[in-house]
């Protein structure tokens, strides 16, 4: 059966030419970029190649870089380093809309005592710039808010939000895991901290990724050990995964363009699409304030591992906000922070596109998607009665 | 993923006699759109009390769907008393098994079916919906169907039982209501609170060695707890298995002073001196 993969905000293909990139430092360029032998010594030419490579979709200088073996362990050290760098202070801003690398985290260190703000988000999933402000008080330690939402993709000024924390005299941690590759980001445009990127969300394989910290900035190593990454993360560098991700982001740039101009395009068909030909259907999230990749949709009265079940069927694969798909009982933290309503958050659909998907896949999907949600509406009590009253929601 | 038995997946994707009876003669309607499942059952029934058709709507995930379509085809054909006595046990077992996570969707049909007899036989759904009082309030479960579903399923831990009835899933407050149901239950049925039971502990304690035994539990296991928060507790007396306490300090005013003393108190003492003891507070 074919596959149309249109997840990629969960994973995404390991592009052939990064495993290319990456094969040689297997069995023959096996050497530990420490040793002080030739043989390792042009490992550790590589890795710092690597480095480069991931300074450069940032903007960064490359001693600005250490690599982590994933998205959430650079979360985890950013936040967690920076309180042990600041033990005088206990406080953490944050949002309701975090993955949970940073908000399970927040409330980890809530249990041994730190206080956190979550702050909250509007029905299109945007944050009040002056909630920020006044949130930040000189207790604040790191305020860590992401740069595009995983599930909905919308974008926050994280721009402005660095001058705000800046102004106010904290420190800022952003995760861009979902931003890195597929918007331009330039650290030396910006006042952001810290920067949080993974591997697998751009085509490098799982399990690498990198922080970002600002030269000057205070920080205590989360892994201790050697004196790998300027002893600001301990452990052998995962070396073939490095190069990986360096290749991955050399591609990534020099695809930025087919991102906000192919992808968009076929993201935006896609959506009004569905949203053409499925009635009660709605967007989740701010219209343009968007990754261009990324569309939810919530699809009302039915529930949303049905809609994947029968999709998958098809051969396509994508995720749902609904509760019964992550095994909690609450639809996603994301959709309800934005309060959307309970007729859709249960029925919600992410699509996430890549540079790999192509307009076929897009008909193939505006196909097949439509008469999978009339076939669950069929079977849902709710949609025959939806226009009478509200008293059996 | 979830691994969905093959009977799950076939009822699922073929799903039996879904759709409403018109003029029905039995409607059973549970959950809601907020839970994020729901079921409304409609059946016609025959002069003799029999199941002559039956019709499911649902709203909610794979398991939901299946457990509905199954639950139709057990029992078109059956006497409403013999309907009557399905469980949700029945339910999962013809589906070749739920996830644990999924068991609360065979329970929703059990729930439908009794609904719908309620309503044949002219018992208000509410009444059924209500009783008891509310101890899950972010899923609106009531200890009556706590207790139910931890009775008939033999429940141990809170995750079942939020498996099964979605109770204590939500903000997790009631989890020590929840445990209190368990453990009340356990009780009945004679199994020690703690499952730590196999420790070693003296078989037959004189008076005077239940005293000490008991005066030394409180020293090492109780108080350095409560100390911890605050609080403390004074051993009063000791009546026959009564044991009577005061609780002192933060202890003494916290709302979940009785659930300090019966998960806590009454638990350790259970544990480390007799299964007999019950744990009482006394002012003084
Ligand atoms: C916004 C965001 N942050 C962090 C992570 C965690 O990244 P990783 O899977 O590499 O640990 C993810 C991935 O799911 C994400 O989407």
């Amino acid at each position: 059966m074919k596959t149309v993969y249109v997840d990629n905000n969960a994973t995404t293909r390991v592009d052939p030419k990064v495993l290319r990139e990456m094969e040689p430092y297997f069995c023959d360029l096996y050497g530990n970029p420490s040793s002080m032998h030739h043989f390792g010594g042009q490992v550790a030419g590589a890795v710092k190649r690597a480095r480069q490579q991931v300074a450069e979709i940032i903007g960064a200088d490359p001693s600005e870089i250490v690599f982590t073996s994933c998205g959430t362990e650079s979360d985890n050290a950013a936040i967690w380093g920076t309180l042990h760098s600041y033990p005088q202070k206990h406080h953490i801003v944050t949002t309701r809309v975090e993955h949970p690398a940073v908000l399970t985290l927040c409330n980890h260190l809530m249990k041994q005592g730190h206080s956190v703000t979550e702050l909250p988000v509007n029905h299109e999933g945007l944050l009040d710039l002056d909630q920020l402000r006044d949130a930040i008080t000189p207790y604040t330690a790191v305020v860590s808010i992401m740069w595009a939402n995983n599930e909905t993709g919308v974008i926050f000024p994280v721009e402005e939000i660095a001058e705000i924390v800046k102004e106010k005299g904290s420190v800022f941690h952003c995760d861009a895991v979902q931003a890195v590759g597929k918007i331009p980001i330039d650290m030396k445009k910006n006042k952001i901290d810290m920067l949080s990127l993974s591997g697998h969300k751009l085509h490098a394989p799982k399990g690498v990724g990198a922080l970002y910290i600002r030269k000057g900035t205070r920080f205590t190593p989360f892994f201790i050990g050697g004196h790998q990454e300027h002893n600001r993360r301990g452990g052998t560098e995962s070396v073939p995964s490095i190069i990986g991700l360096g290749k991955a982001c050399e591609l990534a740039l020099a695809y930025m363009d087919e991102e906000k101009t192919r992808v968009k395009a076929l993201r935006d068909r896609l959506e009004a699409g569905l949203l053409a030909n499925i009635p009660n259907a709605l967007l989740n999230g701010h219209q343009t304030h968007r990754l261009p990749n990324t569309s939810s949709l919530s699809f009302e009265y039915i529930e949303g591992e049905g809609i994947l079940l029968l999709m998958s069927r098809e051969g396509i694969a994508a995720s749902s906000g609904s509760a019964c798909t992550s095994g909690s009982l609450e639809p996603s933290h994301v959709l309800r922070a934005m309060g959307v309503p309970f007729t859709g958050a249960h029925g919600s659909i992410r699509f996430s596109l890549s540079r790999f998907n192509t307009d076929d896949e897009v008909d193939y999907i505006l196909e097949k998607i439509p008469p999978i949600i009339s076939r669950l509406r069929e079977l849902s009590p709710f949609w025959k009665r939806r226009n009478r009253s509200a008293a059996f929601q | 993923m979830w691994d969905y038995s093959e009977k799950v997946m076939d009822h699922f994707l073929n799903p039996r006699n879904s759709g409403e009876i018109e003029k029905p003669d039995a409607v059973g309607e549970v959950g809601s759109m907020t839970c994020g499942d729901a079921l409304r059952l409609t059946l016609k029934i025959d002069k003799k009390e029999r199941i002559a058709d039956a019709k499911f709507q649902t709203f909610g995930c794979g398991s939901a769907i299946a457990s509905s379509s199954i639950l139709t085809e057990m029992i078109k054909g059956l006497t409403l008393e013999e309907a009557s006595r399905i469980t949700n046990k029945d339910i999962a077992g013809q589906l070749d098994g739920l996830p644990p996570e999924k068991m609360h969707c065979s329970v929703m049909g059990m729930e439908a079916l009794e609904a719908a007899i309620n309503n044949y036989r002219g018992r208000a759904i509410e009444h059924e919906e209500l009783e008891g009082t509310i101890v899950c309030k972010c899923f609106g479960v009531t200890d009556e169907k706590i207790e139910r579903v931890v009775r008939e399923n033999n429940l141990s831990t809170v995750e079942d039982v939020t498996h099964f009835c979605k109770a204590g899933g939500g903000c997790e407050e009631c989890h020590p209501q929840i445990t209190k149901i368990i453990q009340k239950f356990q009780a009945e049925k004679g199994v020690a609170v703690d499952t730590g039971a196999d420790r070693e502990r003296p078989k037959k304690l004189t008076n005077i060695q239940k005293m000490h035994l008991i005066m030394e539990t409180i020293d090492r296991e109780i108080r350095p707890g409560l100390n911890a928060d605050g609080g403390d507790i004074e051993l009063i007396d000791i009546d026959g298995d009564r044991v009577l306490v005061a609780l002192r300090g933060s202890c003494a005013e916290c709302v979940a002073s009785s659930f300090t003393l019966k998960s806590g108190v009454e638990a350790k003492l259970k544990e480390f001196v007799s299964d007999a003891l019950t744990v009482e507070e006394v002012e003084q």
